[in-house]
């Protein structure tokens, strides 16, 4: 264990311990903890950067599990170090930024800050793995506590909604992940990334390459937002600000660029990784910047301009790939591209990190995000308007911010394939600069308008009546911070370029050191009268007009078909995929435990008389038996007996006395056979479950005399002799069959020797098969929590996941009633206020009431509602009887 | 549950409870050499308050053990998580275990394990999913 592993699992450890180091010193806020621990870890992170400059990445290794061969494998080289100083910077600002932001509920706090802390792990095990599977384990773990952060206000049911869809879609596009890593290893033989590298050229003659490429790109674009799959950002932002300012637009969502750049040694210089990633990336970039024009919602303006973002730089690592298709000089014109990514991923989260915390700053102090209603606010935050100013020139590609640099590289590295002349690129390289433009043309107009609609202007009248001043110091000073790095990446570019952006590019593409390539490390404000500052000219010109008449032009928005919408078609497939679940469900689940009996004794005789009969080497012994003691005579017979008249008993405590007395006799039997430890375990579960049985039947009806003759059912009695006739060949199989050597000498050799016990059955329970013991009391954990769900809460299920929200103005709630009437006869729980808040009308009309305590007030339901009981479980207990 | 009225069960068990307590501690401790172990442990200590349970009813184990059977649950779980975590920093594989002898005052040559400390994980896991089943679903109406 080496001091990085110590640094990639420090938050997790912190994560655990948080509950009780908050109970420990409780006037502290639960924030500083994590901000504390996240200047330790970029600190110490920055201490590998001059080791990592000089070439020579860190890797640290410990067999994690021997047996299977997965060893945790940590690898810092200059692509992972940027991604970990950007998440731990990041984590430092976003977490002082909490604490002013989250008002304090103790015990929910704390909650958010473990959630926050694992995501933080995540990250950063995420970004330093060198094993496919730890990455992917980390990679799911990101998703997961996404969901809890979203979900974070979860009385919201738009909390619930967002965090849903953001789970599904990037499950989704996990699975297709951990199908595609196991594609390469069907095809390489390792999950160690360094070895993929050294083996990359053989494998792309192979005929699983493209499947392979096709669904690790599919996890990469569900987790970065890419077009289609962008849309659960939007509705991400239900989450608290600091989360969306650090999941949703610096980090988590980047960890799809992150895969994309990592594994692009290994893809680059096919035709199908340079038009998937670099197409998908530009369609991604126009739709983003384009929609992100029409929103009203800050937040949704930042969403949507995130997800143009993340397209830029997805088509920027596309372009990149350009560059292991040539050799020399040409190939540094197209590694340009690898370096503008790499720089503009440091700049956007810079720029959208201030912008999404200013975003919560007008939300705190005006309790409204919508710039409707916003306007003006300038003459009374001052400080607010200067870092908004900052973030937003750096975001619209003005000098001399950070962002005209990587904006400028950018505009040069869709230029340059105009020259390539390979993947058809002399057709439709054309494409490139052009929809580049378009899509710089309305960032500038969506950058203009987020600062204009929100600080410039006059104030609308709900908004003068009300105080409005800058936040306080611990909540300005991150963004102002980031404001300034901003103005400084842009003036002195340098203090990255070499430290930094060259060897994360050089991560990216190795080729180039490896054939004796030099990066060019310089990065300048001013770098000529190029065709690209031409291009910035235009976009800025053109942007101010558009800007101007927005008004006029924004109106053909209006136009656009809302029913073909993404949102429409998940929805849609939601709901389809609920109803076939429901109709699947239903034939199976009939609430009868007698049928369910019969399924898994049947799915039982299936595959172990399957084994049975195919099996070549199972010999059946039959005649040489143990002698039956006179007394073991006496406890069989009483077996047989006692189990005989379980079907004929006439109330439900003699037929659960009876089961008691089956078990009760196997126990003696157990004693008999000198297996004590069986009889005492049999012995406790025998009364603890008698005792269950009878508490449970408790709540059942009596049972009815059956006065018609029991209607001879032909499935259940054949069940019923096939499990008998089946148990009784295994009995004699066992006997006869001896294919291994046994195991138990082993474990009678070792359990002493090497494991210090004499119990055998407790040494392999804690020690040898320990694993699955952890894994066992896991399950039943779990399944104690799910019977406590089950019986305490009875929420029903309709309340979950199958509600939509509306977008923008469409139908989509309305629709989904309709078919949880059609699936279930009512409508769920629904109290009514959630209609009524999240008209945008009414809820405008409680926030003016009692503004300011009541930002979220958009309640739909109180926790304490979903106690009601649902009828329908006693009712179905009626037809139970046996 | 109607609270019970049975004055001998209740009596006999006011003692026999204690006795079934100490068993399972006894079971606990030797589970390594002889018969025992942390399930069973868990079993039979689950066993003991649900014998006071149905002498009394669920609210005197509420008051006589007042603690959340969800969270010993969860402390289980933890101890096993970490006991196992455990051996990660002295650089061995997951779940390995260590142990040795040693001169303890009073108890003399004890063999001390750290699998004792896993089984401790199992024994409360048990414990508190055992019990919180009970309780879930004897104090449903």
């Amino acid at each position: 264990m080496s001091l990085l592993h110590l640094l990639a699992l420090s938050p997790f450890l912190l994560a655990a311990g948080l509950p009780l180091l908050g109970r420990a010193v409780p006037r502290l806020h639960r924030g500083w903890f994590a901000a504390v621990l996240s200047v330790i870890l970029f600190a110490a992170l920055l201490g590998y950067s001059s080791q990592v400059r000089a070439g020579l990445p860190v890797t640290e290794s410990f067999a994690w599990i021997p047996s299977l061969g997965i060893s945790f494998t940590l690898y810092l080289d200059g692509l992972s170090l940027l991604f970990a100083l950007l998440i731990t910077g990041m984590g430092v600002l976003v977490a002082i930024y909490s604490i002013a932001y989250m008002s304090d509920e103790s015990e929910s706090l704390t909650r958010f800050y473990v959630f926050l802390l694992i995501f933080m792990g995540a990250m950063l095990g995420l970004v330093l793995s060198d094993n496919l599977l730890t990455l992917y384990g980390f990679w799911e773990l990101t998703s997961i506590t996404s969901f809890l952060l979203i979900g974070y206000h979860h009385y919201k049911h738009r909390s619930r909604y967002g965090a849903l869809k953001s789970l599904l879609i990037t499950m989704t596009g996990g699975l297709g992940l951990l199908s595609g890593f196991v594609l390469l290893y069907v095809m390489s033989g390792t999950y160690q990334i360094r070895e993929l590298m050294d083996a990359a050229v053989p494998l792309a003659s192979h005929p699983l390459f493209l499947p392979a490429m096709l669904l690790i790109l599919l996890g990469a674009f569900t987790k970065s937002a890419q077009y289609p799959f962008h849309i659960w950002l939007p509705d991400a932002m239900e989450a608290p600000t600091p989360v969306s300012a650090y999941l949703h637009s610096a980090t988590m969502v980047k960890a799809g660029l992150y895969l994309v750049a990592r594994l692009s040694p290994v893809f680059a210089g096919t035709a199908e990784w340079f038009w998937i990633v670099s197409l998908g990336g530009l369609i991604t970039l126009i739709y983003g910047s384009v929609a992100a024009v029409k929103q009203t919602d800050l937040k949704a303006i930042l969403a949507y301009s995130t997800i143009s973002q993340l397209g830029l730089i997805m088509c920027l690592l596309g372009l990149s790939s350009l560059s292991s298709v040539f050799v020399g000089e040409e190939s540094l014109l197209y590694a340009a591209a690898g370096t503008a990514a790499m720089f503009h991923l440091l700049n956007h989260a810079v720029f959208k990190g201030s912008l999404f915390m200013i975003a919560g700053i007008v939300d705190h102090e005006t309790g409204t995000r919508d710039v409707r209603k916003l306007g003006g606010l300038a003459q009374v935050m001052p400080i607010a308007f200067t870092i908004s100013v900052f973030g937003a020139f750096s975001m619209a590609g003005l000098p001399p911010f950070g962002g005209f640099i990587s904006k400028e590289m950018f505009l040069e590295a869709v230029l340059e394939p105009l020259h390539a002349g390979v993947f058809h690129l002399e057709t439709w390289a054309i494409l490139l600069p052009i929809i580049a433009w378009i899509a710089s043309v309305f960032t500038f107009i969506y950058s203009a308008l987020f600062v204009g609609r929100t600080f410039l202007g006059s104030r609308k009248p709900s908004l003068a009546r009300k105080q409005v001043h800058d936040a306080p110091l611990l909540m300005t000073l991150p963004p102002a911070l980031l404001a300034v790095l901003a103005l400084g990446l842009g003036l002195f570019p340098s203090l990255v370029s070499y430290s930094l952006i060259r060897p994360a590019a050089d991560s990216l593409m190795p080729h180039l050191a490896a054939s004796g390539e030099q990066l060019p490390g310089s990065i300048k404000l001013w770098h000529g009268w190029t065709p690209a500052l031409g291009m910035t000219i235009g976009v800025i010109a053109v942007g101010v007009l558009l800007t101007l008449t927005a008004r006029r032009w924004l109106k053909l928005y209006a136009y656009v078909p809302r029913n073909l919408s993404i949102n429409r078609f998940y929805d849609a497939s939601l709901r389809f995929f609920e109803r076939i679940t429901v109709r699947i469900t239903s034939l199976y689940m009939n609430g009868s435990s007698r049928s369910y009996i019969k399924y898994i004794l049947g799915f039982m005789l299936l595959v172990l008389g399957f084994i049975l009969f195919n099996a070549t080497d199972v010999t059946f012994r039959v005649g040489a038996y143990a002698v039956i003691a006179p007394y073991e005579w006496f406890i069989l017979l009483g077996l047989a007996a006692a189990s005989l008249a379980v079907p004929f008993a006439k109330s439900r405590p003699v037929a659960i006395i009876l089961t008691g007395t089956v078990g009760y006799l196997m126990t003696l039997m157990f004693v008999f056979l000198r297996a004590p430890d069986l009889a005492l375990t049999q012995m406790v579960v025998e009364s603890i479950s008698v005792t269950l049985y009878l508490l449970c039947f408790y709540h059942l009806p009596k049972l009815r005399t059956e006065r018609r003759a029991v209607r001879f059912r032909l499935p259940n009695f054949l069940v019923a002799v096939a499990v008998g006739v089946l148990m009784t060949l295994v009995a004699l199989a066992v006997l006869g069959t001896n294919p291994f050597e046994p195991v138990s000498d082993y474990y009678v050799r070792e359990s002493y020797e090497s494991a210090g016990g004499k119990n055998i059955v407790n040494v392999i329970l804690v020690d040898f098969r320990g694993f699955d013991t952890m894994l066992e009391i896991m399950v039943l954990g779990v399944a104690s929590l799910g019977i406590y769900n089950m019986v305490k809460l009875r929420r029903k299920a309709t309340d979950v996941g199958s509600r939509h929200v509306s977008h923008e103005g469409d139908n989509a709630d309305e629709e989904a009633a309709q078919t949880r009437r059609s699936i279930y006869g009512y409508d769920g729980p629904d109290t009514g206020l959630s209609t009524l808040a999240e008209d945008p009308e009414e809820a405008e009309h409680i926030k003016i009431q009692d503004a300011p305590e009541l930002p979220h007030e958009e309640t739909d339901e109180h926790p304490q509602e979903r106690h009601r009981s649902s009828s329908n479980s006693h009712e179905k207990g009626g037809e139970r009887d046996v | 549950m109607s609270k019970g009225s049975d004055i001998f069960l209740q009596n006999v068990s006011k003692v026999v409870v204690f006795i079934v307590l100490a068993f399972a501690l006894y079971l606990f401790f030797t589970g390594h050499s002889s018969p025992g172990g942390g399930f069973i442990a868990g079993l039979m200590s689950a066993g003991a308050l649900l014998l006071l349970a149905l002498a009394y009813d669920i609210e005197t184990v509420r008051k006589v053990v007042p603690v959340d059977f969800k969270l010993v649950t969860a402390a289980g779980l933890l101890i096993a998580l970490c006991t196992g975590s455990g051996a990660l920093f002295f650089g061995e594989p997951f779940l390995k275990h260590a142990f040795g002898y040693f001169d303890l005052p009073l108890l003399g040559k004890t063999e001390l394990h750290t699998a004792l400390i896993f089984d401790l994980g199992v024994y409360l896991a048990v414990v508190g999913v055992t019990m919180t089943i009970l309780l879930t679903i004897g104090e449903d109406n």
